[in-house]
């Protein structure tokens, strides 16, 4: 069973990860976007990290929908509300429960993506996060270990993609030979959940 | 890259201090980063609420006061905002006869405002929005987020502030408006990169002696690059990517706009090329504006918009207007 402690230190794992490739994430957002992925994502995360230590909630889905809230309320551009969502409406799914089955997580997480998808419009091959997502998702039932590594391989996958979403959409053919800086970040959060879970630290 | 800032992570709220500073007649709430009006709310007036990503200026803070937006909500550098400071906005600007957000048309923006919106709508503001699309450099609407915001933005918060200004409800403010962006068309070119405070260094690599065309205002490449043309040549492939996609019976508003660092000088010589190939096309110029009005930092290169309009619209754009950046009749 996973408690609200698990999902505090997956936030936490994720806000480190986040602060140390920002670098990494500005340098793939430079030629197909506007290179400032990693900062901004950094500024999030760093609010999340603050928000969970400053009024630590009880419950697992307390913990996701305040960090969703953070998120939203500081990142701005597209990955703002995207991860916003994200996190929100997984923690809106796991209800009040003070624990969660890694199956019920698994539900929430599945809904959390959905609305991702909904709310940018984007398909998997759109060259989007949702290209990490989406087979991560599918691995979760698996191991955290495995839903990271094929999030990792989703985002790796990008690179010879024509971005159809997002900025790098009016590039048409020049997006082509980038890796999607979104779905390298999303890579990162799914390796800070094995990391949170003891299951493999690096991703 | 030299730059004249102190830090990166502080260059917009360095700017929003500068702004209070420079004018008194608004008000800018630099830890929320929201500009308003001072006098807002205004008595039975429909508010206009715009904002994007900074790096813009003088879009859009520049262009709050009277006669065109009554507050902006300036993001970090190239993003937007976050739905915080347009609810914060609409609050501080509605006098209960609701509010018009002005967006343009990027992913970011359009989900953060469409957010902003619900919350809004859920304190009891009544909130209509416009979508701001006037580039024709985005060819394939199918495959992309479609046409981005640009210099028509500056039209539509224009018109829409006159058109508020004169106590019109919310319905006709936002119909004025998109009709404006619907009669507006876009192009750019960029002759340098521009180069983000947080990189330091251009966001793309253009070599000397190629220019970029059908750009977008966020430093992300164009679709295409050729080597270095004039400014008569730049000025006629502009010109017909626009008359390509829409070809005005009636005269236009024309805004020759430079990206940042294009000296006037130069922006100047554009406009007479761009007059010459219009009366070349007969396209009648009803109003000019020539200048520095919807940036990128320090791109070089310069954009065009051209907006067809009637007599009404004519005669909200020459309307007084009171802004930082834009200012006539008053």
């Amino acid at each position: 069973m996973l408690d609200a402690e698990f999902f505090r230190r997956w936030m936490t794992a994720t806000a480190a990860a986040v602060d140390r490739e920002a670098e990494r994430l500005t340098e793939l957002d430079s030629p197909i976007g506007d290179a400032d992925h990693g900062s901004n994502l950094r500024r999030g995360f760093t609010a999340v990290a603050a928000a969970l230590e400053k009024d630590p909630p009880d419950t697992p889905g307390a913990v996701l929908t305040l960090a969703g809230r953070q998120l939203i309320s500081t990142v701005g551009g597209a990955s703002g509300p995207l991860y916003g969502t994200l996190l929100r409406r997984t923690g809106k799914e796991l209800g009040e429960a003070a624990e969660v089955s890694e199956a019920q997580f698994a539900d929430a997480l599945r809904a959390g993506v959905d609305a991702v998808a909904k709310l940018g419009g984007a398909v998997p091959g759109d060259k989007t996060m949702v290209d990490a997502l989406e087979p991560a998702v599918a691995e979760l039932a698996t191991s955290f270990r495995a839903a990271a590594e094929a999030a990792a391989r989703g985002a790796e996958a990008t690179v010879p993609l024509i971005a159809r979403k997002g900025r790098a959409s009016y590039l048409g053919e020049r997006s082509a030979g980038h890796q999607d800086p979104g779905a390298t970040s999303t890579a990162l959060l799914f390796a800070a959940l094995a990391e949170a879970a003891g299951d493999g630290a690096e991703g | 890259m030299k730059m004249l800032i102190n830090v990166a992570e502080t260059v917009v709220a360095d700017a929003l201090r500068g702004m209070a500073a420079a004018h008194p007649e608004l008000t800018v709430d630099v830890e929320n980063r929201v500009i308003v009006r001072r006098d807002a709310p205004v008595d039975d007036k429909v508010g206009l609420v715009s904002g994007g990503g900074s790096g813009h200026e003088p879009l859009h803070g520049g262009f709050v006061g009277r006669g065109m937006l009554s507050a902006a909500c300036p993001g970090e550098v190239f993003t937007s905002p976050v739905p915080d400071q347009m609810v914060r906005a609409a609050a501080a600007v509605d006098s209960g006869k609701g509010v018009l957000f002005i967006v343009k048309n990027y992913t970011g923006d359009v989900m953060n405002f469409d957010m902003a919106a619900e919350l809004a709508e859920d304190e009891g503001i009544q909130v209509a929005k416009v979508l701001v699309d006037d580039d024709v450099a985005v060819t394939d609407s199918l495959y992309t987020a479609g046409r981005r915001g640009t210099g028509a933005t500056l039209f539509v918060e224009k018109i829409a502030g006159a058109a508020a200004e004169e106590g019109m409800p919310l319905e006709r403010v936002e119909a004025l408006a998109r009709q404006v962006n619907e009669n507006s068309r876009s192009f750019g070119v960029a002759l340098s990169a521009c180069s983000t405070p947080a990189k330091g260094s251009p966001t793309f690599d253009l070599p000397a002696g190629q220019l970029e065309l059908g750009i977008g205002i966020h430093g992300e490449p164009g679709r295409e690059r050729r080597p270095m043309m004039t400014a008569g040549e730049i000025a006629e492939f502009a010109v017909d990517a626009i008359l390509d996609d829409m070809r005005p019976r009636n005269p236009v508003l024309l805004l020759v706009n430079g990206m940042g660092a294009t000296p006037l000088l130069e922006l100047y010589g554009f406009h007479a090329e761009v007059t010459r190939v219009l009366a070349a096309r007969d396209v009648a110029v009803a109003r000019v504006l020539v200048g520095n009005y919807v940036t990128s930092l320090d791109m070089a290169g310069a954009s065009l918009t051209l907006c067809q309009i009637d007599e009404e619209l004519l005669r909200l754009w020459d309307a007084p207007v009171r802004t930082p950046a834009l200012r006539w009749g008053m």
